[in-house]
């Protein structure tokens, strides 16, 4: 507290004195009021006592010269419904000062950084999902020559409101080098291939107080990536280790870990093509090993499937397993071109897209010791056996097409296989088959107002069986829109249980502040956004959404 | 509480000095090209920064009716396109095959750690910003609904024109 009034006053004697400071901020708040809706098993017990739920922020960054400073307050009293009851509280989450010039820059306080992918490392904020595993120590950055950017990072990460005492967590530090060849060497500088190089280290310290193991205090990883393009083609790779880390995630095993990722892409106009591969294997890397869940993750293996934007293909997404997966995803992009037979007057655009996720192979590292054995080496691995069990894949086309001046649509089908029992700890449950289609119409009345009509069906035999969606939307551009919605779980296997989702919203925009109101149901699912998701309680009552920026 | 009472104090006095400029962050485009977020605003002509991701729906509807009108806007007032990704790791290597099948014309510039995004105080997207001959910005909004670009344009017109 003394130190947050010293820092603002600091910065105001800063400010005062300077002859142009800039500021820009943001302020968000969702706030919730939460009714008993016994039909879909909201009861008192369930609520728990929590009637309402109120998230909020406020950021300030101020620019001045070549310093910029910044603070972010937060505030969960309490937390919505579905976000981590350790949230609750408020106070200054972060607090930075940051000076910058053409040959380095310097950060103290809390920051977010990414070596490469992040498969080593990745400190970052998903507000909407309430993760921040953002770093608190310095960070420097230097550019010695044009072409090179060399990073050093040192701190312990956010834990929710629990400022970090010694040993209370592990302390982080990692060193990042890239390379950018065609601008290190300037007569390459228009080459017609490009080429850059990177690579990390990175360790962890967290003392050993465990009563039976001895644990390894220092955990090191390192990582090397390379980006190579020629023409119309592009070849990255990523390759990251990390030494013996037993911990709460993979049940205490000496084995190392290991991740790579592998992407060859081909774009040129109308058609582009990239093909990813990953193979992850017992590369869950948190600052405390106690740790389970959404807290202290110290890199980002990215989910390499598409993210959905449509509440029914979206009702399954997939969750990196860090213990060990193999997966590929293809994307190809064509647009057919005007005037053609199939293109139209206006263009078609085709997007398919295939991902497929399945375990790795393991093999005991003896015959007394099973496999997963805490303690013990845990397994063998070859780098390119593949399991036959799926985790996850989905195949789904997408076709956008213009129908005339007014009318243009958004048609999608998606063939799901969802292993339920290991992405949502479904335990014996047989994994979900389903079929998705989707129609997305907007018809423009005129330049200003536009109705947008959403449907969707979601056939499945497992789980909660079949949904149907509808929704309709009016808008006034820029400033108005209003909608309503209905969910319908109609194949749900128990008749007592199938129910509408119904929503009605409205709301306003002006410039960069929006203020959106509603009322309903929603159903239990999964939010996801970025690639980070969060399992969301259903719910009945009413929400109000505020954000700005100036 | 108190603290809450300080920052809104700090909020208060500063208010009324909007941001005025882009600040420095060096992201690159898709050619792997290092650009640094300052010279966007240093083209002399008007300039639509857009804030958008591979999954964000709304945000391709933007961009493609940008792209529609591109030809006509530029060749009417000078007006350049900048479209920053924050998509992350997950989705960047799908982000130039998308791009340029699209037709895309404007440029693309990739932001996976969301540095700039944080730094222009981003919060939702889409997020567009407007910004004069100058670099200083004029206007901005979040969200897109059909027909708001038509708006968008009538400013970049005004934009055009004073500068005359």
């Amino acid at each position: 507290m003394k130190k947050q009034i010293l820092f603002l006053a600091l910065l105001t004697s800063l400010v005062v004195r300077a002859q142009q400071p800039v500021v820009n901020g943001s302020f968000q708040l969702d706030a919730q009021a939460y009714v008993t809706d016994a039909a879909i098993g909201i009861t008192d017990s369930a609520l728990a006592g929590q009637r309402s739920g109120f998230n909020g922020f406020g950021n300030v960054v101020i620019n001045w010269g070549d310093f910029r400073a910044g603070m972010r307050y937060e505030a969960f009293l309490p937390p919505l419904r579905g976000f981590d009851p350790r949230l609750e509280g408020n106070g200054f989450a972060n607090v930075w000062l940051n000076y910058r010039t053409d040959f380095a820059e310097i950060t103290a306080g809390n920051f977010y950084e990414q070596f490469g992918s992040g498969l080593l490392f990745r400190a970052y904020e998903e507000w909407s999902l309430g993760f921040d595993n953002s770093l608190n120590g310095l960070k420097l950055q230097v550019y010695p020559t044009k072409g090179v950017v060399l990073k050093g990072v040192y701190g312990s990460q956010r834990y929710f409101w629990q400022p970090y005492t010694r040993n209370s967590r592990g302390l982080v530090r990692g060193l990042d080098a890239d390379f950018n060849l065609n601008e290190l060497i300037p007569e390459r500088e228009n080459a017609p291939w490009r080429l850059s190089l990177g690579m990390s280290g990175l360790s962890k310290y967290q003392r050993d107080a465990d009563p039976i193991y001895v644990l390894p205090e220092n955990v090191g990883g390192w990582a090397g990536r390379f980006t190579a393009g020629w023409g119309n083609f592009i070849l990255a790779g990523e390759y990251a280790t990390k030494i013996n880390d037993p911990g709460a995630v993979n049940n205490f095993i000496y084995r190392e870990g290991r991740a790579a990722l592998a992407s060859l892409s081909y774009a040129t106009r109308g058609f582009g093509a990239v093909l990813q591969l990953k193979r992850v294997d017992n590369m869950g890397f948190k600052s405390d090993r106690t740790q389970l869940g959404n807290a202290l993750d110290i890199n980002f293996i990215p989910p390499l499937n598409r993210i959905h934007a449509y509440s029914l293909t979206g009702k399954y997404p997939y969750a990196t397993q860090v213990n060990g997966e193999m997966g590929l995803q293809l994307q190809l992009n064509y647009k057919i071109p005007r005037n053609s037979l199939l293109g139209g007057k206006y263009g078609t655009s085709v997007a398919i897209n295939f991902s497929q996720v399945n375990d790795i192979v393991r093999q005991p590292v003896n015959d007394t010791t099973p496999i997963g054995q805490d303690g013990s080496e845990g397994y063998k691995s070859k780098f390119f056996a593949v399991s036959d069990h799926v985790f996850f894949r989905d195949l789904n086309v997408e076709i956008d097409k213009r129908f005339s001046s007014r009318l243009k649509g958004v048609f999608q089908y998606m063939n799901l296989h969802y292993d339920i029992a290991t992405l949502q700890g479904h335990a014996g449950e047989e994994a979900v088959e389903a079929h998705i289609g989707l129609a997305d119409l907007t018809y423009r009345i005129d330049t200003r107002k536009t109705i947008r009509m959403e449907a969707q069906l979601l056939l499945t035999k497992q789980d909660l069986g079949d949904w149907a969606a509808l929704m309709a939307e009016y808008t006034i551009a820029p400033k108005w829109f209003v909608s309503v919605s209905d969910q319908y779980n109609f194949g749900n296997p128990d008749n007592a249980m199938r129910k509408h989702f119904y929503t009605v919203a409205a709301g306003t925009n002006r410039g960069a502040t929006r203020l959106a109101l509603s009322a309903g149901r929603q159903a239990e699912g999964v939010v996801c956004v970025g690639g980070v998701c969060r399992q969301v309680p259903a719910s009945s009552g009413l929400t109000l959404t505020f954000s700005t920026s100036f | 509480m108190k603290q809450l009472f300080g920052f809104l104090l700090m909020i208060l006095a500063f208010h009324a000095q909007a941001q005025q400029s882009l600040p420095s962050v060096n992201l690159k485009n898709l050619g792997g090209k290092t650009i640094n977020t300052a010279d966007i605003a240093k083209t002399g002509k008007p300039v639509i920064l857009s804030f958008w991701a591979m999954w964000c729906k709304p945000c391709l509807k933007e961009l493609e009716a940008f792209n529609e009108n591109y030809a006509a806007w530029k060749a009417e007032t000078g007006v350049e396109i900048v479209a920053v990704s924050i998509d992350d790791s997950r989705s960047v290597s799908r982000i130039s095959p998308f791009v340029k099948s699209s037709g895309w014309e404007f440029e693309v510039l990739l932001d996976p750690n969301g540095e700039f995004k944080r730094a222009m105080n981003v919060n939702m997207i889409p997020h567009t910003f407007l910004l004069d001959a100058g670099g200083n910005i004029v206007s901005q909004h979040t969200s897109y609904v059909e027909g708001a670009e038509f708006e968008l344009f009538e400013k970049v017109k005004k934009l055009a024109g004073k500068k005359k």
